[in-house]
């Protein structure tokens, strides 16, 4: 198995000026590599430095010391030029959060169309691929023409996790893309998320629940305070869970 | 391949003691010459934007962005002494240097403008379809249908009523106008298009709505864009990379993301904190 990601040394620190040059850390030395196909949860306790990893690896955040190579592109994401980043994010590096940008007066199926047209498949094409994820994820179909605006946070975010997956990125990064989800959608979601990495998708996701993480996960990399623990195989995750109850 | 590329952008207002630029910027805290009380409105501003991209440049009034886009936009010097060096892919030499007929040509072909000031931009008593029509003529158009379709295929594409065409321009919205303006900087199909404060005076819903029509085109066109205000949001919603400047000066560059969340220089954190 080949990988899509190389991370070595990982390292942000954040100097608040503010507050007489105060040197905060995200995240130390962190190390690990993503393997093609495969879907790596990130999981730790809040303030852990879970989503500061995410920024870092799509260079929202611009590490301190480090490099993280992207191999599809053959690029370290952590040093490589700004208009290098906007390429590679433009072709095959995917990012979503947990919250839908919000685009005034664009209906949700143009949404999710938008980001399709812009690498250049046909509006017509785009939109039928948007109601097939937004379909798959279960919004209803009258909302599909209607604007996010107005919908309740777990529409919005199959707005957006659809939006994330419409292009079929080669490394789609999620930021705790279905915590505002009910169990049914959820479901939904993770389906859709384990066929996607099935399809050459390569998943790094920041998951808050566990049952989720248990669910679509293949490996589960363990942050606490900006510390990478461990990397383990799903299953080893899962035991180490019941030893806990167990203890 | 760049498209626009300027370097060591400079603009001076008031008789200059000779060391006003080593005197000035973000170190010194002030873009006025303590020794002679010249104004630099900027210094050593360089930067340079590739086919498509949005460039965002924010600031406080005083920051010398206007005096940046002023010069991008090849605008006539108004007074003060002007320096540095731009070049368009495609046109021999710095621009900054072509003579009058040179830059005439390519503020009605290669650069359009949108004032920050509608008055700057539209004769408001022309009607909204003359301002347009009228740019298409200084660039030389002669067929009047050739100009009416296209007027009235610019109206549709920046959402502006074609009923309203034959209207004077003052009888329009705020958000109206600034539509027109829109359709008229991008009338030629330029390369390249200079927004300065593309928000001011529209209330915020009509804001949202001429940003995002403007974003929607600038992507169907792939035109390229410099986005000047001093409105975070502006440029965070517009544009792929940011200059932020100060007193004349730029204090740092990135990817717009990047500056917004993960802001390096003292004066962009406190910038960005005074947002949120
Ligand atoms: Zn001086």
């Amino acid at each position: 198995m080949t990988d899509v990601l190389t991370v070595e040394g990982l390292t942000k620190t954040f100097d608040m000026h503010a507050l007489g040059d105060k040197q905060v850390v995200g995240l130390d030395d962190v190390s690990f590599t993503v393997r093609r196909g495969e879907f790596l949860a990130i999981v730790g306790e809040s303030g852990s430095g879970k989503s500061s990893l995410l920024k870092c690896l799509y260079r929202t955040y611009e590490p301190t010391a480090g490099s993280t190579v992207y191999h599809p592109a053959d690029a370290d994401l952590a040093t490589c030029d700004d208009r290098t980043v906007m390429a590679i994010r433009d072709s095959t590096l995917g990012y979503a959060s947990q919250f839908l940008d919000e685009i005034p007066r664009v209906p949700a199926i143009d949404v999710v169309a938008r980001p399709l047209m812009e690498r250049g498949t046909p509006a017509a094409q785009a939109r039928d691929r948007a109601r097939e994820l937004l379909d798959a994820l279960g919004l209803p179909e009258e909302l599909w023409e209607a604007y996010p605006a107005t919908f309740s946070g777990g529409e919005r975010q199959r707005v957006n996790l659809a939006q994330a997956l419409a292009p079929e990125p080669e490394l789609l990064l999620l930021d705790e893309p279905t915590s505002a989800l009910d169990p049914e959608t959820r479901t939904a979601a993770i389906e859709l998320l384990s066929e996607s990495t099935d399809a050459e998708t390569t998943v790094v996701g920041v998951f808050h629940d566990r049952d989720v993480v248990e669910r679509v996960a293949d490996r589960v990399a363990v942050l606490d305070g900006g510390e990478l623990q461990r990397v383990v195989p799903v299953a080893e995750f899962a035991a180490e869970e019941e030893e806990e109850v167990v203890a | 391949m760049t498209l626009l590329d300027a370097s060591d952008l400079r603009r001076v207002y008031g008789d200059s003691c000779g060391d006003c630029v080593e005197l000035t910027g973000d170190a010194a805290g002030t873009n006025q010459c303590p020794e002679c009380g010249a104004v630099v409105a900027c210094a050593d501003v360089s930067l340079d934007v590739e086919p498509g991209e949005v460039l965002g440049i924010v600031g406080e009034s005083g920051s010398g962005k206007s005096s940046v886009a002023e010069l991008l936009a090849l605008e006539r010097a108004t007074d003060g002494q002007a320096s540095g060096d731009v070049r368009l892919d495609g046109h021999d030499g710095n621009l900054l240097d072509a003579d009058y007929e040179t830059r005439h040509r390519l503020r009605n072909g290669a650069v359009g403008l949108v004032h920050q000031h509608v008055r700057d931009g539209l004769n408001l008593e022309f009607t909204g379809g003359g301002n347009v029509a009228e740019k298409l003529l200084a660039a030389g158009w002669r067929n009047f249908g050739d100009v009416r379709d296209r007027v009235r295929d610019l109206f549709e594409e920046t959402e502006v009523p074609v009923e309203r065409m034959d209207d004077p321009t003052e009888t329009y919205s705020g958000g109206m106008q600034r539509r027109v303006q829109i359709a008229r900087a991008l009338a030629t199909d330029p390369d390249v298009v200079i927004l300065d404060e593309p928000t001011t005076g529209l209330d915020v819903s009509v804001q949202a709505r001429v940003l995002d029509m403007f974003r929607r085109i600038q992507r169907e066109e792939d035109v390229a864009a410099v986005v000047v205000s001093h409105d975070l949001g502006v440029v965070r919603l517009l544009a792929d990379r940011t200059l932020v400047m100060r007193h004349g000066r730029v204090v740092e560059t990135g990817l717009t993301d990047r500056v917004m969340e993960d802001p390096h220089h003292e004066y962009t954190q406190t910038l960005i904190n005074s947002v949120i």
